[in-house]
């Protein structure tokens, strides 16, 4: 069967139109989600989360977690030691705590090495491939929050 | 008048040292080259120059010394004769500064600048496998001086501006120079422990990268490494930051052509 010429070009603009979603979504510039600081947490989750998701992103090496932090991960050969272990996490922070203390650190502690894995905003000289995204999707925050919560064992 | 500011620049000279030193985070007795954290075998290839890597980029080095070059048909040792007495101590003292250009050059900044003046030929490229092999060549007549940046005041801005530039955090992961330099040295990132960051083999050669390279080209993989803009090669930035490595190193050993891993 032949296509006449406009059907053809919707045809065309159609495709056109769904690879700009898709480019849209995975580019990662959709609007940072809103949330609310209730003293040193953030209690409400930012999306829906899955544990074992979250430990696929604290291990993974681009997510930058385990440059500075060690952690139950018999499987990682090279964990850092310049923040504190990871184990009994759980225990040790509530997951509003655990929320705050990922999507931006620095509220706590201005001097923290721990980089705001949320924010967008307040940064200097960003890389192009970086620039307007956060480190971490509020989906990936809610993965590793979830995640960090079952760490309970010191 | 005149003279009686020429008596006073050593003093601002010091009283600007004072400055930066009264920020210092390393006590200058509590120093340590890379080579102090080597493992053995590293440590060991490093030392033997029949085994060091970069031995064999300063060899070319001191082939393209001796060739003549440019409309000028004329070679560094012509002018500058034997490297062993007229280059030591030379990679010591640099980056400094050039009256002329009204700023600090380094090491293969001033090797193009002979070569365009006064070879009257085309500059080499930055991380070219010319301009590495002389900076090799010219750096190793160095090898057991101590890091002495010139005692210039001219330099003062540039190195301050290089200071706030290692202090200055940036990136999409908000790190500073000095947060894993000064702060955590000895630790480890991931596998890697964090060097102090004293420029005292470069160009060396990295078993990471496989090859020589300068030191711009580490500070370039650490601004990457912090998700931050780098810059362009030559960029008064880096320059900028070695001056301020440089003096940070004040007095450690040069070891030019380093091994790391």
């Amino acid at each position: 069967m032949i296509m006449d010429a406009a059907a053809a070009k919707a045809a065309a603009s159609f495709s056109c139109v769904v690879f700009l979603l898709l480019a849209t979504t995975a580019g990662g510039q959709e609007a940072l989600r809103p949330y609310t600081v209730v003293g040193d947490a953030i209690p409400a989750p930012l999306t829906g989360s899955d544990p074992e998701r979250g430990r696929a992103i604290v291990t993974a090496r681009q997510n930058t977690c385990l440059l500075c932090h060690s952690g139950p991960f018999p499987e990682q050969r090279f964990q850092g030691n310049l923040s504190p272990d990871l184990k009994g996490t759980g225990a040790r922070w509530s997951e509003g705590q655990l929320r705050l203390r990922l999507v931006d650190a620095s509220r706590l502690n201005a001097e923290t090495i721990m980089p705001s894995y949320y924010k967008v905003d307040g940064l200097t000289r960003v890389g192009t491939a970086w620039r307007g995204k956060p480190i971490l999707s509020a989906e990936q925050i809610e993965d590793v929050v979830a995640y960090l919560t079952t760490l309970r064992d010191q | 008048m005149t003279v009686g500011l020429k008596r006073l620049a050593p003093l601002a000279v010091l009283l600007a040292f004072a400055a930066i030193a009264a920020h210092a985070e390393i006590p200058l007795n509590e120093r340590r080259a890379g080579t102090a954290d080597l493992a053995p075998e590293t440590k060991a290839m490093q030392d033997d120059d029949s085994a060091n890597p970069g031995m064999l980029v300063v060899l070319d080095g001191e082939a393209l010394w001796k060739a003549k070059a440019g409309a000028a048909n004329q070679a560094c040792a012509d002018c500058h004769t034997d490297a062993r007495a007229s280059m030591k101590g030379v990679a010591a003292r640099h980056p400094a500064f050039d009256a002329r250009l009204g700023r600090p050059v380094n090491i293969e900044q001033r090797i193009n600048m002979c070569r365009v003046e006064r070879q009257q030929a085309t500059p080499f490229a930055y991380e070219s496998k010319e301009l590495l092999a002389l900076s090799a060549f010219v750096g190793n007549q160095s090898r057991g001086e101590p890091i002495a940046p010139p005692a210039d005041e001219r330099l003062t801005p540039f190195r301050n501006a290089g200071r706030d530039d290692y202090f200055r955090r940036q990136g999409q992961l908000n790190l500073s120079c000095a947060q894993c330099h000064d702060d955590n040295w000895g630790k480890r990132l991931a596998g890697s422990l964090i060097p102090q960051a004293h420029p005292t083999g470069y160009p060396l050669y990295r078993l990471e990268w496989q090859a020589v390279g300068s030191l711009q080209r580490r500070l370039r993989n650490c601004l990457v490494g912090m998700r931050a803009e780098a810059y362009d090669y030559g960029a008064p930035e880096y320059v900028a930051l070695e001056l301020y490595l440089m003096w940070r190193a004040r007095g450690l050993t040069v070891e030019i052509p380093a091994v790391r891993p």
